[in-house]
């Protein structure tokens, strides 16, 4: 038990940490505690992904199989505290500007990330279905922080409803697999699901499940709620849930499909390279009309997770292997071009409307080159780093006999590049107007936005090791 | 010297960042700092790239200088030149010290368009030396970037279009090739461009879709990388970004784009369709011909019609790209050093006939040809390049315009004798656009208001042409210049490609019997 207790102390430092933290500010009720618990709870999370990245090793089943802790889940737990910590510290200016900043953010942030970590590690049904509701409540709490605004409610009410909805499927499937393989243990069910014996009922369950999953990395046809919710949260929150949380879901994805259904690959792998495509095409034609810089956001990371879900469709440890370096690289992204977002603003208010960065360039030289960078690399042009994402995954999928599906992406990716070429037009291209935005004064969001600007272009000297650890963490989950 | 590839590659490159850090405000004196260190950058990679030349051995058909590094994914980072790519290489290294003073007028963000230039160069010059395949993308696929930026920014007032158009044009021809890189990747196990060189890709001929595919997998890597190099070529029917860009781009943006850009595509036909995909290109060559003899003739008449001087010479220059494609494939050596030979001189003539419209642009402001005639009474030193220049881009002998299409005719007459004929009324056609161009700007009578006053060239615009005279000329009359240093590996390419050729259809007349 007490070896049991040992493998998960990570998840309970954290838990306990909220806890402490949340009788902490119970007790002193006040929310000027929240910013210095803002910057612990970073703290506190580097200090965890140090430690689980740097001893831990091997592969450390607890609880008789329902959690493991290999190299695949090490990478993605770094991954996502990391990211986390990196936007909390980043949106702590915004929200304590608006007074959004109360103490339950931070820590309502922190338990997701429990639930997060519980996710990449489950081997069972029960353990994935209890990291994903952790999270998922957490994260709908938080997108409905702003409790005055119709629209920040309304993206935590949607959230929630449909939410729920994908839960209530994903448990519907796991019930299926539960009855047809008999266990919920994933161990269990890799020897029942095995190509050319899989039952009717199985894969009904697996399909359901697949659903539930897809709606948690907001895949097409599950996507919906993406472009509302994303709009309707505060900044930093959208920044928070195009990163951590679409990290885990993917991890659990591939935790699912390669722990439980290794086997049975050739059933599911037409069923997710058709979840890729589509979304790879919505996300790419969807954003071209958006005005809205978060909503197009939305649009591009519901093109980014087709692109990262070409790389589980293959199969292959490969294709795992490059799923990881495109969701590494998509998370380092995003960062800095939230960190830019964050920093736009007028008289004060925050801003959003693409237009409004109108001869940004001018202005402001240093930022808009380094946004420059990062809207090349999201649109996958080379040099930058997302390029090397996206032909890890063309590669995977090319190799696992999946050429279409690359062929597909790479058209895709032309018709994406559009919508971030608009983003360029208007910072150097646009007309000369009266007023522009604010001067940015946030020390904090420059250093992101420039980190984040600088790994894409020296990242592709040698991704500074990630690709070593991802090779790693894909062997340890494709045998 | 082991990294002497790698130094010229990236003395832009370095130049361009000590530039974005050290170099504050924007102010005369900030300006005109921006324009020395531009142009000391790039007159220091040309005076250090004449040591490749120095140190290249012109008998040697396999790739020299070779830098070799492991880097991500299994790729490596790998440079080298042979008779092909070095000529390339060094018309870069010389057309940009040119293409900088000609920038000298401009006055808006001069420190971004200086980085964007040194940017460009470097990832030109990288495209030229990359010998790796992925390293090869990286370069060629990057280069839209800083055009795409030179075209929005300094370009004219439908410069956002242009732009545009550009940059997905090109980009969506490039993808294919991408897919075709990693399915080379995965059959070769490699992406060392000279181990793919030797290495076979399967031509057994397969049905994909139900349409049966002679040539099989070569002939799909074959079309695919076609997407993307007669895209950049431009090749008829997909030139017609060409036009847009030139007319939009600011000057020197237009002479890099002629001079250099454009000669990726025939690079990239040289190195990577023809010698890796024989059969593949031997299935398609006869369209490629036709298609090639359609864009001389097709474009030169269109050519004829224009109101704008640099459509007019963006067109022409997609009908002389044109004569390189048909000498590329019509694969035999003639052919393939005339292609060479007629790139490297379009470099100069195109180049200058941009400049030429970039001299009187600036003093006018308007490039219709409506807008001019007689300058002839006023500016007698410019109506003497014009000439000489509107001379070698019609080819007359004793200019570097005449060899090259000469060179791809003879060859193409060996192939294929209708191709060859049609061919050549383009060369009737070209003398027709580009002599009625020159009468209607500089013949006849002054008789516009606005040009009374107009000004002869500087001494600033003529010593940027002399250069461009000289090579032209000399090229002209001792080709040997460039043929003595290309010959060699063009004979290797051509050797391999006909007994790689031969290979095959030994194996389909085996498998027949």
């Amino acid at each position: 038990m007490s070896a049991d207790l040992n493998i998960i102390l990570p998840e309970i430092l954290l838990a306990l940490f909220a806890i402490v933290a949340l009788l902490g500010g119970v007790y002193t009720g006040k929310d000027g505690v929240a910013s210095t618990l803002v910057w612990l709870t970073s703290a506190a999370m580097v200090a965890l992904a140090a430690w689980i990245g740097l001893t831990g090793e091997g592969t450390n089943v607890a609880f008789n199989g329902m959690f493991s802790d290999d190299g695949f889940s090490r990478f993605a737990k770094v991954v996502i505290l990391l990211s986390t910590a990196a936007v909390l510290i980043m949106g702590e200016g915004y929200m304590s500007k608006r007074g959004l900043l109360r103490f339950e953010y931070p820590i309502l942030v922190a338990l997701s990330v429990v639930g997060m970590m519980m996710m990449v590690s489950a081997g069972d049904l029960m353990a994935l279905y209890m990291g994903l509701e952790l999270q998922s409540l957490a994260l709908y709490v938080v997108a409905s922080l702003r409790r005055d605004s119709a629209r920040s409610t309304e993206a935590g009410l949607k959230y929630f409803v449909l939410g729920a909805l994908s839960s209530g499927i994903l448990l519907y499937g796991a019930s299926l697999i539960y009855g047809y393989a008999g266990t919920t243990l994933f161990s269990g069910i890799i020897q029942t699901a095995v190509h050319g014996d899989v039952s009717v009922g199985l894969l009904f369950g697996l399909i359901f499940v697949i659903s539930g999953m897809a709606f948690k990395v907001s895949a097409v046809p599950f996507h919906m709620w993406t472009p509302d919710v994303y709009e309707g949260a505060p900044t930093p929150i959208t920044a928070f849930f195009a990163t951590a949380p679409k990290v885990a879901a993917m991890g659990l994805f591939a935790r699912v499909m390669h722990d439980a259904f290794g086997n049975a690959i050739p059933d599911w792998q037409q069923v997710i390279a058709l979840i890729s495509l589509l979304s790879m095409f919505l996300g790419a034609v969807a954003a071209i009309g958006q005005t809205n810089i978060k909503r197009l956001m939305a649009y591009s990371s519901i093109a980014h997770m087709g692109y990262a879900l070409m790389g589980l469709a293959a199969g292959t440890a490969l294709g795992v292997e490059a799923m990881l370096v495109y969701m590494t690289i998509y998370v380092a992204m995003n960062i800095g071009t939230f960190a830019f977002i964050l920093s736009m603003e007028k008289d004060g208010q925050p801003v959003t409307d693409i237009s409004s960065l109108n001869m940004y360039a001018k202005a402001q030289p240093g930022r808009a080159f380094a946004m420059l960078i990062l809207l090349f690399s999201l649109a996958g042009v080379p040099p930058m780093l997302g390029f090397f994402g996206k032909l890890y995954v063309l590669r995977a999928a090319y190799d696992a006999g999946l050429a279409w599906l690359a062929i597909a992406g790479v058209i895709a990716s032309v018709i994406g590049a559009f919508y971030y070429l608009r983003i360029v037009f208007f910072m150097y291209f646009g007309e000369e107007q009266a007023e522009g935005l604010d001067a940015n004064k946030s020390t904090i969001l420059w250093g992101f936005l420039m980190a984040s600007a600088g790994i894409m272009v020296f990242g592709i000297i040698n991704m500074f090791g990630v690709e070593a650890a991802a090779t790693a963490a894909a062997a340890a989950l494709v045998n | 010297m082991d990294n002497l590839l790698s130094i010229v590659t990236f003395i832009p490159a370095v130049a361009a960042l000590i530039m974005a850090v050290f170099l504050r405000g924007d102010d005369e004196a900030a300006r005109k700092n921006a324009k020395w260190i531009a142009l000391f950058a790039t007159s220091a990679t040309f005076v250090v790239s004449l040591f490749i030349l120095a140190g290249f051995d012109r008998n040697n058909t396999d790739f020299q200088m070779v830098e070799e590094t492991t880097w991500l994914m299994g790729l490596q980072y790998k440079m080298g030149v042979d008779g092909i790519s070095i000529l390339f290489v060094m018309l870069a290294t010389f057309m940009m010290p040119l293409v900088i003073a000609a920038s000298w007028n401009v006055e808006t963000r001069v420190k971004e368009y200086m980085i964007a230039f040194l940017m460009l160069e470097t990832l030109m010059l990288g495209v030229f030396m990359a010998l790796d395949l992925v390293l090869f993308y990286v370069f060629f696929e990057a280069g839209l970037i800083p055009m795409f930026l030179i075209i929005g920014i300094w370009g004219g007032a439908n410069r956002i279009y242009a732009s545009f158009k550009f940059f997905l044009y090109t980009f969506l021809g490039s993808v294919l090739m991408l897919i075709a890189m990693v399915a080379m990747f995965a059959d070769a196990g490699t992406t060392d461009i000279a181990k793919l060189l030797v290495h076979e890709f399967s031509y057994g001929s397969f049905d994909l879709l139900g349409i049966h595919v002679v040539g099989g997998m070569q002939t799909l890597m074959f079309l695919a990388f076609f997407a993307s190099f007669a895209v950049k070529m431009p090749m008829w029917p997909v030139h017609t970004w060409l036009p847009d860009a030139h007319v939009q781009a600011p000057t020197a943006g237009s002479v890099v784009l002629a001079a250099i850009l454009l000669k990726m595509g025939g690079y990239g036909f040289l190195r990577f369709s023809l010698p890796m995909f024989p059969v593949g290109s031997d299935v398609l060559a006869p369209t490629v011909l036709w298609m090639s003899a359609i864009a001389i003739v097709y474009t030169s008449l269109v050519a004829l019609v224009q109101q704008d001087m640099k459509k007019l010479i963006a067109y022409s220059s997609v009908a002389h790209m044109g004569f390189v494609t048909m000498g590329i494939f019509a694969a035999n050596q003639q052919g393939i050093d005339g292609a060479i030979f007629q790139m490297i001189s379009h470099g100069f003539i195109s180049g200058a006939l941009f400049l030429c419209v970039g001299v009187i642009y600036d003093r006018m402001h308007t490039r219709e040809i409506d807008a001019y005639g007689g300058l002839v009474n006023r500016m007698p030193a410019y109506a003497m390049i014009f000439m000489f220049f509107t001379m070698a881009n019609v080819g007359l002998p004793g200019t570097s315009g005449f060899v090259g299409e000469f060179l791809t005719l003879i060859a193409v007459f060996k192939v294929n004798t209708w191709v060859a004929a049609v061919a050549t009324s383009g060369v009737i056609f070209s003398a027709a656009y580009a002599l009625w161009l020159y009468r209607r700007v500089v013949m006849g009578d002054l008789i516009k208001e606005s040009l009374k006053s107009i000004t002869d060239m500087g001494t600033r615009e003529r010593v940027i042409f002399a250069p461009l005279v000289v090579m032209t000329i000399l090229l002209g009359v001792y080709p040997a210049l460039v043929l003595d240093i290309i010959g060699p590996s063009v004979t290797a390419l051509v050797t391999n490609y006909e007994t790689a050729l031969a290979a095959a259809d030994a194996v389909s007349q085996a498998a027949s019997q």
